[in-house]
């Protein structure tokens, strides 16, 4: 189906979708809330197209399935929320220093600890600085829609193949569980052959896929190439959203569904006549250094909006020219900051600005469908 | 001269690292053996552990996978479910299995995967010291253990061939002894028979083989040879504990 017909689909749905439409035949999982649509839709259509689908005892053995399925050149995943994300840390880790392809989902729930069901964006630090041990990184997409989860996961496992590193898509509760229209895509090409796939060694010598390198020098030198893959990456696979940055005197910084929420409140800002962008990072690592500091070349100020404490808020520091100011606005353990609560801070940027309120439209405050999206019901 | 004795195929010439009078290097030529005897070396793959046998990727003529600490069956299992046309074997010994691996090889065996698994008891942790393992016996000293393993806080030795042997998922399970020749024969029919098992998609096969680890239980190769006969063999009862029938 790759007419531009609109279907309309659960974020849970969009990512097993978009995955299947990757050439995933293979995924590896256990029941965690807010993704479970996402094992339950791969069990009942995988073995529709020839496809296999484990119930792994936890999320330690999901993941070394995946580690598993890929040393043998086969696109896989596992998809999980953040505890069972911390899971697995040890594979993502083994799967970096083996260099091994494979996608991992985080649809991010509140923590810490068992914390809660609710949207969340705590596990950035996690996701785009390595999460396990060592010094690795995983290639991190932020979609912000449902379209994005799809496009997202089909785009994790070209990169993860392409730069043999897992490749992770970190979204939310609110994306996994919210309903969107969407328009599928064709199917993914098949990856390149795997030449280093552990295929079997007839007529060829044995290979070997491991991380401990126990000889003077060895493991350094694996270090090194791994980090020169990272600068290739962060050369060739950064990717940004932007909205009305070109004259703003303020942007506002946010990515997933923070940056959803923040755009709602920049447009607001802006039909008060407040100059107000968006910067939305796609890919969170790599992240969109350089176009940052071009930015704050310009742009003195900066507010950063996230659904936690602030963790990317240092990725935004490290990164504006010295004498831009950041200032932030979070809500973490599953509170979701309002249009208007980013717009009061928006608002602080203009002293004697008349109050006003984003408004809503009617569907939101009565708890009805939008006629938009009933409007695209069943076709 | 008829040649009646050799290096298996499956196998380098490589100096193993395994120290004096372990046994690693029999398991290691009786798991090749039987990739030759099948023909099969060119479409395995071997999961290796965390511990001593880690550095089997140095000697196999086979591919081999590096797996985290416990995890070779979960990760046999994402093998063998995405290429069903290969042959799987995990390598494991018994801190990666019957510790920290425990609910990997229960589950793998509870879901009847069509794999293969290799597992030597030697009753200690021997890559980093000697430390006590699940299977390490009551009284035994080791680095964790100075006054012997006590029950009362260190619980008692896991037998995994017959704990595994319950499981409805598992088609062979059969413990075998590295200690004599004709022990080592026996084994190395179990070895074919697990693999045999595997080739006719009979399902989950388990080979646990009782060693020896003469530097970490402070013996001579000999000493560890009679200690393994006068007090391994009476708690871990060789046998078959499993065999379901080939249809």
């Amino acid at each position: 189906m790759s007419d531009n017909t609109r279907i309309l689909v659960k974020g849970n749905d969009a990512l097993a979708m978009g995955a299947i439409k990757a050439g995933c035949k293979h995924y590896f999982g256990y029941p965690i809330t807010p993704q479970n649509e996402v094992p339950e839709f791969m069990s009942r259509e995988l073995p529709k197209i020839g496809g296999e689908f484990v119930q792994a005892e936890s999320e330690l053995a999901a993941i070394n399935m995946v580690l598993g399925a890929s040393a043998v050149g086969i696109r896989s995943m596992t998809s999980s929320s953040s505890p069972g994300i911390s899971l697995m840390q040890e594979g993502l880790s083994y799967m970096a220093g083996q260099e091994l392809p494979g996608v991992v989902i985080n649809v991010v729930r509140c923590g810490p600890g068992l914390g809660g069901i609710a949207a969340s964006q705590g596990d950035y630090f996690q996701a785009v600085k390595g999460g396990g041990h060592g010094d690795y990184h995983l290639i991190v997409l932020a979609p912000s829609s449902v379209q994005e989860m799809y496009d997202h996961t089909m785009l994790a496992f070209e990169l993860s193949d392409k730069y043999r590193n897992p490749a992770m898509v970190l979204a939310d509760a609110v994306l996994g569980q919210m309903q969107e229209p969407i328009v599928e895509r064709e199917q993914a090409p098949e990856p390149p052959p795997k030449m280093w796939a552990l295929d079997g060694a007839d007529g060829r010598p044995a290979r070997h896929l491991k991380s401990l390198l126990l000889k003077e020098g060895e493991l350094e030198a694996h270090n090194m190439l791994l980090q020169e893959k990272y600068r290739e990456i962060e050369k060739h696979e950064v990717r940004f959203d932007e909205y009305r940055i070109e004259d703003a005197e303020l942007v506002v910084a946010a990515f997933g569904t923070a940056a959803r929420i923040a755009k709602t409140a920049v447009g607001q800002a802006r039909k008060e006549g407040m100059k107000v962008g968006l910067f939305r990072p796609v890919t969170v690592y790599p992240y969109p250094k350089k176009r940052l500091a071009g930015i704050s070349e310009r742009v003195k100020d900066f507010l950063v909006v996230e659904m936690n404490t602030g963790q990317m808020l240092e990725d935004v520091k490290l990164n504006v020219a010295g004498d831009a100011q950041v200032s932030f606005y979070g809500r973490p353990g599953g509170g979701i900051p309002t249009p208007n609560e980013v717009l009061k801070r928006i608002r602080k940027y203009y002293p004697g600005q008349a109050e006003s309120n984003v408004q809503s439209p009617l569907w939101q405050t009565q708890g009805r469908q939008s006629p938009k999206l009933e409007n695209k019901r069943g076709t | 001269m008829k040649k009646v004795f050799a290096r298996p195929e499956s196998i380098n010439d490589e100096i193993m690292h395994y120290c004096a009078g372990c046994t690693h290097g029999i398991a290691h030529r009786l798991v090749a053996e039987a990739l030759d005897h099948y023909g099969i070396t060119g479409k395995t793959v071997g999961v290796a552990p965390v511990g001593c046998a880690v550095l089997m990727y140095d000697y196999f003529e086979c591919d081999i996978l590096e797996a985290p600490h416990g995890r070779p069956p979960a990760v046999a299992t994402g093998i063998k479910r995405s290429r069903p046309d290969m042959i799987v074997f995990s390598y494991q010994g018994d801190g990666d299995l019957a510790s920290i691996g425990l609910a990997e090889i229960v589950h793998a065996a509870n879901r009847g995967e069509n794999i293969t698994v290799i597992f030597v008891n030697n009753t200690v942790y021997g890559m980093t010291g000697g430390q006590m393992a699940p299977t390490t016996l009551l009284g035994q000293q080791t680095t964790t253990s100075p006054y012997g393993r006590n029950l009362n806080t260190d619980g008692y030795p896991i037998r995994m061939a017959e704990m595994l042997a319950t499981l409805e998922g598992t088609s062979y399970v059969t413990r075998v002894a590295l200690d004599k020749p004709a022990n080592v024969l026996r084994a190395r029919k179990a070895v074919f028979k697990a693999f045999d098992m595997q080739l006719k998609n009979m399902g989950f096969s388990f080979v646990e083989m009782l060693s020896t680890c003469p530097t970490n239980w402070g013996m001579s190769p000999t000493e560890a040879i009679t200690r393994l006969q006068e007090e391994l063999i009476p708690y871990f009862p060789l046998g078959v504990f499993k065999e379901k029938e080939v249809v």
